[in-house]
């Protein structure tokens, strides 16, 4: 690496909270739309978002570049650390290895979930107003529902994991005790924001969604 | 001691061997008389005055360092039953047998059970774990610490530079360049000295130069695995907190 690794791994560590962190939960809240006010919420959400004023650079600012570097960034941090369990079995020694493996869990999710959603809409495959059946077909399908509630749980905890590592690596939770309540936070939070997600796809998964499509092309939401 | 039944009792010993920095490991394993209260050294000490294997082959003695014998210089530091710790404090009583001896490899093995932890003393040269005190004048008496801050300095100061946090920790390897918990620990030490930390940039510097305290993962084994029980994790996090305000200021005043 030429950039000093050290600002790279600070850089690492503030990008995986401040955009990421903030994108997760925008996108787990916009996602439990589903569950809670169904097509027509999910709708409503999505079409706030897109409505955003400068969105490409919010997207790309927020959530493109941030996650390119983190993830790359990530895999050569994972490729640097070895896993000693077998030696070490302690808590958080295993989040130390949990961490990275469900890094990589979610570098290969998340690539996979963009291809099947956000790249068919940039391809033009699906509109806005057709995400909330496309994801009705991805959430309908067993196999598919497992590998994202699994993909999920893993980004998740990734998150609230790395959220506990960052309040470390920046000194702000310095002693035994604040890190042992911080730890129990983040895993609270890890709790949360995966039922969230599971929600989503529990709530895409109802038959409403399927006859989204046919309310979007008869009713053309604007 | 009421231990005299015990009189014809051996201790199975299994040790990784090697010869020379360059050649392959291998395990021989011995066959200790036991005595009460004997330690993984004085094991090593039978072994070096009858070099005799579990097979009652003659074979060259067992070498590894130690010194003080009393868990304080870190010399004899070596993996037991999976463990990096002291020899000198592993008591045969305490341990499960057969006991299993291999070196710290962590760091280059010399021979044996020897192993060259250089690294670590490069590694207080590079963030300067010191505190100067020289001058072309008598500078007089330094400012006074406080007693509270004596009190948790005095714990980081029994840093006996044994190796075992290295070895615990899953980030030191040949494929990141990261100093250690021990001299992250040790900056902590140095910059709250009153006088020590008229220096403190230029040891949060080293730590900020690649191979520093960016390298942490916490994993936390250091803490767990610290003979001294030395609390590195909250240094790690303290010194972490320095860096970030050092960051900062700098940004800000340049």
């Amino acid at each position: 690496m030429n950039v000093r690794s050290y600002y790279a791994r600070k850089l690492h560590s503030l990008l995986g909270v401040f955009p990421l962190g903030l994108f997760i939960i925008e996108h787990a809240l916009a996602n439990y739309t589903a569950f809670e006010g169904g097509p027509e919420g999910f709708q409503r959400s999505v079409n706030f978002l897109h409505n955003l004023p400068l969105i490409f650079f919010l997207e790309l600012f927020i959530i493109w570049l941030p996650i390119l570097f983190h993830g790359i960034y990530g895999l050569y941090l994972a490729y640097q650390s070895d896993i000693n369990v077998g030696r070490y079995p302690y808590a958080r020694n295993w989040a130390f290895v949990m961490q990275r493996l469900t890094g990589l869990i979610t570098f290969v999710f998340v690539g996979w979930h963009f291809y099947e959603t956000r790249f068919q809409v940039m391809l033009g495959n699906v509109t806005y107003d057709e995400l909330g059946s496309h994801m009705h077909q991805i959430a309908s399908d067993p196999v598919h529902f497992a590998l994202y509630a699994i993909g999920a749980i893993a980004a998740m905890f990734h998150f609230a994991n790395g959220l506990w590592a960052f309040l470390v690596s920046w000194g702000i939770t310095v002693g035994p005790r604040a890190q042992r309540v911080s730890a129990r936070i983040c895993m609270g939070i890890w709790v949360i924001l995966s039922a969230l997600f599971i929600l989503s796809l529990v709530g895409f998964n109802n038959e409403e969604f399927a006859l989204t499509a046919a309310i979007a092309a008869g009713g053309s939401v604007r | 001691m009421a231990e005299t039944a015990t009189k014809a009792r051996t201790v199975r010993f299994i040790i990784e061997r090697r010869d020379s920095p360059d050649s392959a490991p291998y395990f021989e394993e011995f066959d200790i008389p036991y005595r009460p209260n004997m330690n993984v050294i004085s094991a090593l000490m039978e072994i070096q005055r009858n070099p005799v294997n579990a097979k009652g082959e003659r074979t060259k003695p067992v070498v590894w360092e130690s010194n003080c014998l009393e868990e304080v210089c870190g010399a004899c530091s070596m993996v037991i039953n999976g463990k990096p710790r002291q020899a000198c404090s592993a008591l045969v009583d305490k341990l499960e047998w057969p006991i299993r001896l291999s070196p710290m490899k962590t760091f280059p093995v010399v021979r044996d059970l020897i192993v060259d932890r250089s690294r670590m003393f490069e590694a207080l040269k590079r963030v300067k774990a010191w505190i100067p005190i020289d001058g072309t004048y008598d500078l007089g008496p330094g400012p006074r610490m406080p007693e509270h801050k004596r009190q948790w300095a005095y714990e980081l100061s029994k840093c006996m530079t044994c190796g075992v946090c290295l070895e615990a920790c899953p980030n030191v390897n040949d494929r990141s360049t990261f100093i250690g918990p021990a001299a992250i620990s040790q900056v902590r030490l140095f910059n709250a000295h009153p006088t020590g930390a008229m220096h403190a940039h230029e040891r949060l510097e080293a730590l900020m130069a690649d191979g520093g305290i960016e390298g942490c993962g916490n994993s936390q084994n250091c803490v767990r695995s610290c003979p001294k029980g030395i609390p590195l994790t909250t240094s790690i996090a303290a010194v972490n907190g320095e860096t970030t305000r050092y960051l900062f200021r700098k940004w800000l005043t340049s």
